[in-house]
């Protein structure tokens, strides 16, 4: 017996490989959802993210590899116990939020019950609204709530919170931990690395159709990043003082500079060295932000 | 698997019904359009003109041999052929002929009630020949079907084939295009639900709108069906299945709506001028006739004008009912064959 197959996870992903042309989209990709745990998958655009969660969902067939739930194929029981939300998807036009719920309830064979499908998913207030006349925060808990109509033993949430303000986030973040206290599965893709690390026990961080690096949050920051980062709100004006400087620094969000170092005393006396302005300086511990992208090499949402 | 078809069902009939813009043109249009014909019976925008030529095409009279070959000349006229008086008759009464003229006896036949026999009577007077030497004008002997009623049933039918094309059609383009479909493709529904759902929403809905254009029609302008309610509700039945199957046959994968709309146009004009909704075929090529056959708008208009028309029953038509089924089987079984619920 492999420990493939002795793993007891719901979902168990084996080498699975899609390619298209000559293109290696994923590339013997692996890994496993125990139950209850939420699983996040990040990576850059052209990652192989929705490719590989499509392969998973069952969209998309893979060239090679195994794909099993409860340690079964997946057939038809796969689609009545897991529920899916995809971003950007459009609404039934002309339908009420009560009768999308209603008939997407009407698809599965097990379903959860209405009034606590609509209080989980926060839905009272605009339960008889138009689709076409609900905001993106309500249209995300909709399409979540249509996600879970079935009552799902595992989910997939893509990009739930793209594009919501902050507040409309939450709400859905308090969602989706009500789902994880249910015990039920959940595979997450996002861009933002503090949803990630609020929400995944496990993250995976995908490359060129491949993973390269995979574990818990907290294990990945102790296993590939120490020490903390400088951001510079003032120093973008000295960057011809930065060069030839000990440690790697980047111009980031709002015309910043942020320095990624060991050793901030060492750090700080160099710059002060350099007469660089250190006004508003912050120093704040690496996240998986950083580890996002030094391992991507790329900035987010590129 | 029927609650899943049902729910699909009733959401998309509520999708219809509250979409007021598209509900309410498919009951106008066919409205306006009899509307219109009604008060054009004086005057014809068509260019050709169909008469029938009964035995010798000569006559040995040189008064109606002149007159004849004055006729001829006339521009936009197609003379056919017919040995046969009663069929030739038929053809007339039911508006498959503008006028009959049987050279060798002198005389001429035309249908009171319709605006192209009267253009062509006045185009035979106007070369007269030698006073009271011309053609003779006789009276049809049996009751002839009015303008109207005969046209009525095409209406309804290019009505219903404009809705089923495009109804279905664009919806399904659409949805593939932004998405619905893919969320459904990972619910356990699966491809040939789907696509029952829609047919039998779509012809509900075409039912439904059929019936109201068709009782308020009959309210305005007297029309009567002299045969079966039941068997005139069978062949709407099966022409609306085959024309939504045949939409969604050539929606079954693209997600660009301007091809659907280039692919639904190249269809459905062609089958409005082809199926005989605003005039016979007779006179036309025979490749033409043949190829009208292949389209299921022309069994729909034909039986139902056959039921409204003349009362035709179940055996009557027969042929256009079997024909529209197998149709409707064909279109549906290639559409789920080949439908995608992504876009590429």
């Amino acid at each position: 017996m492999t420990i493939f197959e002795a793993t007891q996870g719901i979902l168990n992903v084996k080498q699975i490989v899609k390619t298209f042309g000559h293109f290696k989209a994923v590339d013997h990709v692996s890994f496993s959802i125990e139950k209850g745990a939420c699983y996040g998958l990040l990576g850059p655009n052209g990652a192989g993210k929705t490719t590989t969660i499509e392969m998973v969902e069952g969209l998309l067939s893979q060239d090679s590899g195994d794909i099993l739930y409860k340690q079964e194929k997946r057939g038809r029981r796969f689609y009545e116990e897991v529920g899916i939300q995809f971003q950007n998807t459009e609404l039934p036009h002309y339908l009420t939020v009560r009768e999308t719920l209603i008939t997407f309830r009407n698809l599965y064979q097990r379903k959860m019950d209405l009034d606590e499908l609509i209080s989980l998913c926060k839905l009272e207030d605009i339960l008889h609204q138009d689709n076409r006349k609900i905001s993106g925060g309500q249209k995300q808990r909709l399409l979540l709530a249509m996600a879970i109509a079935n009552d799902p033993e595992l989910l997939f949430l893509d990009e739930p919170t793209t594009g919501l303000d902050p507040q409309a986030r939450r709400h859905l973040w308090d969602i989706v931990f009500q789902l994880k206290s249910k015990n039920k599965s959940i595979v997450l893709t996002t861009h933002y690395m503090d949803e990630a690390q609020i929400l995944c026990d496990t993250i995976a961080i995908m490359d060129h159709g491949m993973f390269i690096a995979e574990g818990s949050p907290h294990d990945l920051l102790e296993e590939h990043l120490s020490g903390a980062s400088l951001i510079l709100p003032s120093a973008v004006k000295d960057q011809a003082n930065l060069e030839g400087f000990p440690w790697p620094w980047f111009i980031v969000r709002e015309n910043n500079i942020e320095i990624q170092t060991q050793d901030v005393s060492s750090c700080l006396a160099e710059l002060m060295s350099r007469h660089i302005d250190l006004t508003g300086l912050i120093v704040r511990p690496r996240n998986l932000e950083d580890l996002y992208i030094k391992l991507t090499g790329q900035a987010l949402r590129n | 698997m029927f609650i899943r078809i049902w729910a699909l069902f009733v959401a998309r009939n509520k999708e219809f019904l509250r979409d007021r813009s598209s509900l309410g043109w498919s009951i106008l249009f066919p409205f306006l359009v009899i509307a219109g014909f009604s008060l054009m019976f004086t005057e014809n925008s068509r260019g050709m003109y169909t008469v029938g030529i009964l035995g010798k095409t000569m006559s040995n009279d040189p008064g109606i041999e002149d007159q004849l070959q004055r006729f001829q000349k006339t521009r936009f006229l197609v003379l056919v052929p017919f040995d046969d008086f009663d069929t030739a008759i038929d053809k007339l009464k039911h508006h498959g002929l503008d006028m009959i003229l049987s050279p060798e006896s002198g005389e001429y036949w035309i249908s009171e009630s319709s605006p192209s026999s009267y253009i062509v009577e006045k185009m035979l007077l106007s070369n007269p020949g030698e006073p009271g030497k011309g053609f003779a004008k006789r009276v049809i002997k049996g009751r002839e079907v009015p303008y109207v009623e005969w046209l009525f049933p095409g209406i309804l039918g290019m009505n219903m084939m404009f809705a089923g094309l495009f109804g279905v059609g664009f919806v399904v383009v659409r949805y593939r295009k932004n998405g619905m479909l893919k969320r459904l493709s990972a619910t356990p529904i699966r491809a040939h639900e789907y696509l029952v759902s829609q047919v039998l929403s779509r012809v509900f809905t075409m039912l439904l709108t059929t019936a109201v254009v068709y009782g308020g029609c009959s309210f305005l302008y007297h029309f009567t069906c002299r045969g079966s309610y039941l068997l005139l509700l069978l062949i709407f039945f099966l022409g609306a299945i085959s024309m939504v199957a045949m939409g969604l046959l050539v929606a079954a994968r693209l997600s660009s709506e301007e091809l659907a709309s280039g692919l639904l146009n190249m269809i459905a004009w062609p089958m409005m001028f082809l199926s005989g909704v605003w005039f016979s075929l007779e006179g036309s090529k025979p490749w033409v006739k043949t190829l009208a056959q292949a389209f299921p708008l022309t069994h729909l208009i034909e039986g139902a004008r056959q039921i409204m028309n003349d009362g035709a029953g179940f055996w009557d038509i027969r042929i256009h009912l079997l024909v529209l089924l197998i149709m409707s089987l064909v279109f549906l079984a290639l559409g789920s064959l080949f439908f995608e619920w992504k876009k590429h």
